[in-house]
């Protein structure tokens, strides 16, 4: 009986640290509903138009693409990975947090993460989605892509399974796939509220349809509770298997600056890293624009800094490591690599690169910078712009290899800086429509650790 | 009647709590209904134990379905590098297992959440669109912030006026006699 004393107090703690202004059942479902039926502000459309022009420009970028091939971009012969790459790690890792907040911390009962899961969920598909774009297009002749796949072809050909590109496709694809799932799943209880509250035929109807005829019953819950929990475990592994295979696609090959074993942890502790920042931006923006400030509580968005600093100091660690084993490994050409990262042609996106990452997180050992919203927005920024520069820095070590008269210098082409913007579009335009159209906080989850979600609560057993 | 199976008519009552839901589940697997149920708007710790509930079999499900998945998968990388179409890697063996890992894995992965996912929409006999409860006004607040328990009228114990009691003296309120169709 102690035990259960203990956890009635823990819970209520723990709650009243979660949300604001003592939400009952019923306040949840109304301002998380509220912000789907009515019709969105001005801001909303702004956003929407911009988002969609550049989606436009993106889908005409990728058809002259399609139409002319590769070389309109800046690629030359030593870099023939040259921003597709950038841009899909980049993408990839943001959808990592994603994960991390809705598998990883559910897990680990991690309480405040039910306001910020549905949204960081969601964020893992549009970044994922913009993430395979570019592989996708990087390929040249995009009609041939289906020979990644092991189907039988008159060619009697089958992929190389030892190939860390096609372990690409296989992470990542199922990555999506599961993310997907798992972000439905969590969506269903959710979608029957929505129905049930629905005035017009056409949202009743499409909720009705994408509810599935959800009841609620506990012989419903009790094999769904379990589904979800099996979810969010599979999920876990993927959190650290996909970009560690991601970093494989660097690591296994024999460029100096690549072939080393620390890439796999160190691309994981960045995706997290890079994912929470842009967590923090979206959240930040939407509770603004939609008046959540007591969902998103600054406790929340403090717990969030931690992670920040957490996994920010990790990728400082790694970044001086690197420097260290390329010196201790006694290798000529690995020493040059390093060199000509901090001072060659590219140190300025190298130094850009340690100020954004490393120093900036650093602010966050002090409570002014977890707790102010507009110094949180501007670090959350910062930090996305420093782990886009961290994969170009790693990407341009192809610039110069063994051979100096190999060497060549990138320069970004029109497309490149266009087709990059355009994912943003895409990722923003995929954003906002999930704001309109579903419901941004688990309403259901929120519920369920509210104080009186707990059936002894208040001695009423 | 024809190609479809009549839906069952049920009883629903509300409940205004967690608490008091929980406790009417107790008293009605003590009663020995068997075909009732407890709505609720999330689900509710110790709700499967007051209502007796078997365990879940997804566990079986999604174990199998991963099987599946890692037996393929091992099973095709075998058979399209010993024999489909066998080359030499870095003078590797053939079936050099460790570098097939990673598809292994993801595969094993892709096709338990499959399991989870389909299995958990099976179970539940998802979807069902149309069901004769969403006939009630009422029911509608399950959803958001009410409780109910619905009790079907093909249960072995179903009788309208000592289910309707029963329900009333187990703490029930607004209680409906919604018609199958």
């Amino acid at each position: 009986m102690s035990s259960n004393a203990k956890d009635l107090t823990d819970l209520k703690v723990q709650d009243e640290l979660l949300f604001d202004g003592n939400p009952t059942f019923g306040s949840v479902t109304e301002d998380v509903s509220r912000v789907v039926e009515t019709k969105p502000g001005r801001m909303w459309y702004v956003l929407f138009g911009i988002s969609l022009s550049l989606t436009l420009m993106l889908f005409s970028m990728v058809g002259y693409l399609f139409w002319e091939g590769t070389g309109i971009w800046g690629l030359n012969n030593p870099v023939g990975w040259g921003w597709a790459i950038v841009n899909f790690v980049f993408w990839v890792g943001i959808g990592h947090a994603g994960t991390l907040i809705s598998a990883v911390l559910f897990l680990l009962r991690q309480r405040w993460r039910t306001s910020i899961n549905r949204f960081a969920e969601a964020m893992t598909i549009f970044a994922v989605i913009c993430a395979l774009l570019f592989p996708t297009i990087h390929v040249g002749r995009v009609w041939l892509l289906y020979w990644v796949l092991p189907l039988p072809n008159q060619m009697e050909m089958w992929p190389n399974f030892r190939s860390p590109l096609l372990w690409d496709t296989f992470a990542v694809g199922t990555y999506f796939t599961c993310s997907l799932l798992f972000w439905y799943v969590g969506l269903i209880p959710d979608l029957a509220t929505l129905r049930d509250r629905a005035k017009d035929k056409l949202s009743k109807m499409m909720y009705g349809i994408f509810s599935l005829g959800w009841r609620g019953g506990n012989r419903q819950w009790q094999h769904y509770e379990l589904a979800y929990l099996v979810l969010a475990g599979i999920s876990t592994p993927l959190v650290l298997s996909v970009h560690s295979i991601v970093s494989t696609d660097f690591a296994t090959s024999l460029v100096p600056g690549w072939h080393t074993t620390i890439f796999p942890p160190y691309f994981v502790a960045g995706a997290i890293f890079s994912g929470f920042a842009m967590v923090m931006t979206l959240a930040l923006i939407a509770r603004k624009v939609y008046n959540l400030e007591h969902i998103f509580t600054p406790k929340v968005l403090e717990r969030m800094s931690w992670v920040m600093l957490l996994t920010g100091s990790m990728v400082g660690y790694a970044y001086a490591m690197e420097f260290f084993i390329a010196w201790y490994s006694g290798n000529e050409y690995e020493r040059f690599a390093f060199i000509n990262r901090a001072f060659g042609p590219y140190a300025w996106a190298y130094w850009i690169m340690i100020t954004c990452n490393v120093i900036s997180p650093q602010l966050f050992w002090f409570k002014k910078f977890r707790t102010s919203i507009p110094l949180l927005f501007i670090i959350s920024i910062v930090v996305n712009i420093g782990m886009w520069f961290e994969r170009f820095v790693i990407v341009m070590t192809l610039s110069r290899d063994y051979l100096p008269s190999a060497w060549d210098y990138y320069s970004p082409t029109i497309y490149d800086i266009g087709i990059f913007i355009g994912s943003f579009g895409l990722f923003f335009t995929l954003f906002l429509l999930f704001l309109r159209f579903l419901p941004m906080v688990a309403m259901a989850e929120v519920k369920s650790v509210l104080p009186e979600a707990d059936p002894h609560h208040g001695g009423s057993h | 009647m024809g190609l479809f199976k009549k839906l069952p008519g049920v009883i629903i009552a509300e409940f205004d709590s967690t608490g008091s839901l929980l406790h009417a589940a107790e008293k009605m697997s003590e009663a020995g209904y068997k075909k009732y149920d407890c709505h609720s708007p999330f689900p509710i710790h110790g709700m499967d134990k007051a209502m007796k509930l078997k365990r879940s079999p997804m566990g079986y499900i999604i174990g199998t379905m991963g099987l599946i998945g890692m037996s393929g998968m091992v099973g095709l990388t075998y058979w399209t590098n010993t024999y489909g179409y066998s080359m030499v890697i870095s003078g590797k063996p053939y079936f050099s297992w460790q570098a097939f890992i990673p598809v292994i894995f993801a595969i094993t992965i892709l096709l338990s959440a499959f399991g989870a996912f389909f299995g958990m929409l099976a179970l539940n006999k998802l979807p069902q669109l149309f069901n004769p409860i969403f006939n009630s006004d009422a029911f509608a607040k399950v959803t958001n912030d009410s409780f109910f328990v619905s009790v079907e009228s093909h249960d072995p114990m179903y009788d309208e006026a000592k289910v309707k009691s029963f329900l009333e003296s187990i703490g029930g309120k607004n209680v409906e006699v919604i018609k199958g169709e």
